[in-house]
């Protein structure tokens, strides 16, 4: 069914005819749709607990507007580059391939750090995850986001070893394709996180 | 707190009476199956064809079996409960003290709906999906095992307190907050709790994905939407709640194990954490998960009364519509089990109707299954038989439950034995006759024998004797103003003591029924030659499953047989009733079968899985690790197997075929 409409993540040169691309994709969109119920419950738990911060600073104290937005360009321009890995793999053109996986996987580990550092500087200053239910609900909202990006570096690294040894085979294609359409989700989720926990007053 | 062991000491170790009894009871019997399957030189068979097997068969087969053992165990606790109940009047304190009952109850609930009614359903998809939509496996055999695994590994984690020490949750079956906060449960029972319906829902979620998957993807040709046999559409609707449902379920859970592993405060009555927001986000995965239950065993009801009254199903469409408008308004009732916290007038008013409007497409289907008896040529056989009671306690049940969903009534009857009677009567007379109605109707194609109808026949009205006597005592006792849970009562309530005695006696007569089904089984596997059906329909079935051999070859069908019609083998018969001899005449021509391989890696991922969870209840900081970086090691190991089918050429297909037609 999402063959059908998706050309783009789905080159019809590399589909195999068992069904098995079908299956697997429609497979991987039912377990994502999960992942963003999970997602959501999170959202409506830090959106219930926000202001109660028991005499804690809220969030416009804590959070440094500018340093987020880097952190945001740089997984925007992650998804990008995830994007030019996959018309790459479709071109079956390995090297293009990698060195595109190997820039998306990079600027995911700098997005990371910059979050984990964020979070560092956060319980220095006492204002750990224990210190009030709106510290609890931030921390879990975007460490549940940091812990999916940590998983996507896993499977871009290991997908990288893959495609060094075994090049771009249908079977491959299939598994790089899930990997981007987890890749650009954890964008679009970074996006609420953007909207709700930083922006919104 | 050692580095080695965490939190657990030997002053952990079992030393209660019913602890250390649990503790030798599951040594004893965990030794017993070793020796004896050393003694009979059966472990690799049991490895090789069983444990590793990806056969949706036989999983949907040791699904049910474990589900067995868990509902032994659940009985257990019912009793000890009724046991209790009976005897702490007045004076008498019973023989358990409060904090033994408590957990007594709280692990009868999470269990039986956990590891017994899910177990159950699950198993029954298992075998049945993928015969029915013609299909010769589930559309991830490796999820499926896996989801199968992480299931045992729950159950045998909401065990292990017996042998590793600690007490299991005090907290009623959906450990509500702040009751289940470090702060007034600081042992480890909550964290058994937590982990082993964790795991376990987790094998839930990906058996969702998998079942989902496998019907919209891998039907037979032809099969449209609308012309999915009926268990298969309910089963459709309950595994989109599955995998709409459980997410919540696990963020409960998980923010639950924050705050009393991290020290965080979602849920904690002071530093700004909000308790009835758990309540919020438990029910609105709780809710759905009783239609997740209750939907499937509709579709069971469907089939039996359809083949039993040799008809077609009435209103097929109307039961598939009343389906879907069940499963989508189940998303929006979750607030009426707490009416009483305090929402507001317009708020409850909205669940209460909601709640209300879900009486309209349930009758619908129950007016279906009536109709469908109407001028039928009806066989009162045994299957029959749990769908009649069916009819009787549902209507029961559900009329309780509108009343219920009333919410000024409800503020009267809120946690009273009313509303526990009104439940029981849902998941007993609802979901599990329906299980009970599946398992006789879909025994012969398991086994290739019937189940003895005379000793069916007399379990039944057991079930449904003992269930009236032990659950009609709780609304009376609900209207007298008895709450749940109580593990004593004074004397000074006349008529209390009768009536919990009356409901104890309901329980010996259930299990009367429970011991009749158990020498059923035995009974006719001895006489399975007298029962024996050898042409694969012993029912004069209408759904595909009847169309090949019982038990089904390991590929389901030779041929994938072609759809036209819904009921699509009673179609397949009646053609070839008029035209039999040119059918007979054509030799089958078979292809080459791809088959998915056995693979242990859902055993061993979740092993892992279950050492994290342990390691997480007792804080064993390295077996966490452990448990973890092992089921990511497993995952990344798979990942890089591309030789997961084998193919059955069509040579060896022909052989079996032939085979099998001598056996026919």
């Amino acid at each position: 069914m999402y063959n059908e409409i998706n050309p783009v993540l789905n080159p019809p040169s590399l589909v195999e005819k068992s069904g098995y691309e079908n299956k697997t994709i429609l497979g991987f969109w039912v377990y994502l749709m999960t992942d963003l119920i999970s997602f959501a419950a999170l959202f409506a738990t830090y959106v219930v607990l926000r202001n109660n911060t028991f005499g804690g600073p809220s969030g416009k104290e804590l959070f440094s507007l500018p340093f987020v937005l880097v952190e945001t360009f740089i997984l925007l321009t992650s998804s990008f580059t995830c994007g030019l890995f996959t018309l790459a793999a479709q071109r079956n053109n390995k090297a293009q391939a990698i060195s595109w996986l190997t820039v998306t996987f990079l600027l995911g580990v700098s997005f990371l750090s910059m979050e984990l550092s964020e979070f560092s500087h956060l319980i220095q200053e006492g204002n750990g995850p224990q210190r009030n239910a709106f510290l609890s609900a931030y921390f879990t909202l975007v460490g549940a986001h940091g812990l999916h990006i940590l998983v996507g570096l896993l499977w871009a690294a290991v997908s990288l070893v893959m495609v060094w040894k075994r090049g771009i085979t249908p079977h491959i294609m299939n598994k790089l394709t899930r990997f981007s359409i987890f890749w650009h989700f954890l964008d679009i989720v970074w996006v609420f996180i953007f909207t709700i926990v930083y922006l919104l007053k | 707190m050692s580095i080695l062991f965490g939190k657990l000491t030997l002053a952990a170790l079992p030393h209660e009476w019913f602890t250390i009894a649990g503790s030798l009871s599951l040594v004893l019997g965990a030794l017993g199956v070793i020796l004896l399957l050393a003694y009979f030189k059966r472990w690799k068979w049991l490895w090789t064809q069983w444990l590793t097997s990806t056969d949706p068969k036989k999983i949907g087969i040791m699904y049910i079996v474990v589900a067995s053992a868990m509902l032994v165990r659940g009985a257990l606790d019912a009793g000890m409960i009724w046991l209790q109940q009976s005897l702490s009047v007045g004076a008498s304190q019973g023989y358990l003290s409060p904090e033994h009952f408590q957990q007594i109850f709280t692990a009868h609930g999470s269990i039986m709906i956990f590891f017994v009614t899910m177990g159950f359903l699950f198993g029954i998809m298992n075998y049945i999906i993928p015969l029915q939509i013609g299909a010769r496996d589930v559309a991830f055999p490796l999820l499926n095992t896996l989801s199968f695994w992480l299931y045992v590994a729950g159950a045998i984690l909401i065990n292990t307190f017996f042998i590793f020490g600690g007490e299991f949750a005090a907290t009623g079956w959906l450990a509500m907050p702040p009751l289940s906060e470090l702060a007034y449960s600081p042992g480890t029972g909550v964290d058994y709790w937590i982990w082993s319906l964790q795991i376990s829902g987790l094998g839930s979620l990906l058996g969702g994905v998998n079942l989902l998957v496998t019907i919209l993807k891998m039907r037979a040709p032809g099969m449209t939407l609308m012309k999915i046999p009926m268990f298969t559409w309910t089963s459709l609707c309950s595994m989109a709640l599955v995998v709409s449902a459980f997410p919540t379920l696990t963020i409960a859970l998980l923010l639950l194990s924050l705050d009393r592993t991290f020290g965080m405060h979602f849920f904690t009555s002071s530093f700004g954490g909000n308790p009835m927001m758990y309540v919020n986000l438990i029910w609105s995965w709780g809710h759905p998960e009783v239609y997740i239950l209750m939907i499937p065993a509709f579709g069971i009801y469907s089939e039996v009364v359809s083949v039993f009254s040799q008809k077609r199903l009435f209103g097929h469409t109307s039961l598939v519509v009343a389906s879907i408008i069940i499963t989508l308004l189940s998303m929006l009732v979750w607030a009426h089990h707490f009416f009483t916290m305090g929402a507001g007038a317009n708020v409850n008013a909205f669940f209460g109707i909601m709640t209300g409007i879900i009486a309209i497409p349930t009758a619908v289907q129950i007016f279906n299954w009536l109709a469908t008896m109407f001028r039928g040529k009806i066989i009162l056989h045994s299957a029959m038989y749990w769908f009649l009671g069916f009819v009787f306690t549902f209507t029961l049940g559900g009329m309780a439950g509108v009343l219920l969903g009333i919410p000024g009534v409800d503020f009267a009857l809120h946690n009273s034995l009313f509303l526990v009677a009104h439940f029981h009567t849902m998941v007993i007379g609802g979901a599990l006759f329906g299980i009970f109605a599946g398992i006789t109707y879909w025994f012969p194609k398991v086994t290739g024998f019937k189940l003895h109808e005379t000793l069916g026949k007399y379990a039944f009205w057991s079930w449904v004797i003992g269930f009236l006597v032990s659950f009609t005592p709780l609304y009376i006792l609900g209207f007298m103003g008895a709450s749940r849970r109580l593990d004593h009562y004074d004397a000074s309530q006349i008529g209390w003591q009768g009536l919990f005695i009356v409901a104890g006696f309901g329980f010996v007569i259930i299990c009367f029924g429970a011991a009749l089904q158990i020498l059923q089984i035995v009974v006719s596997i001895k006489q399975r030659k007298e029962n024996r059906d050898s042409t694969g329909d012993p029912w004069n079935g209408r759904t595909l499953e009847w169309a090949t051999s019982s038990p089904p070859p390991i590929y389901n069908f030779a041929i994938i047989p072609e759809v036209t019609t819904r009921d699509a083998f009673w179609e397949i018969k009646s053609r070839q009733s008029s035209n039999s001899p040119l059918n007979k005449s054509i030799p089958p021509q078979y292809n080459d079968i791809e088959m998915p391989k056995n693979t242990a890696m859902g055993i061993y991922i979740s092993g892992f899985i279950f050492l994290f969870g342990f390691a997480m209840i007792w804080h064993i900081v390295w077996l966490a690790v452990l448990g973890l970086v092992g089921a990511v090691i497993c995952v990344i190991v798979r990942s890089f197997d591309e030789e997961t089918e084998y193919i059955i050429p069509a040579s060896e297909v022909a052989k079996m075929e032939a085979g099998r037609a001598n056996y026919v």
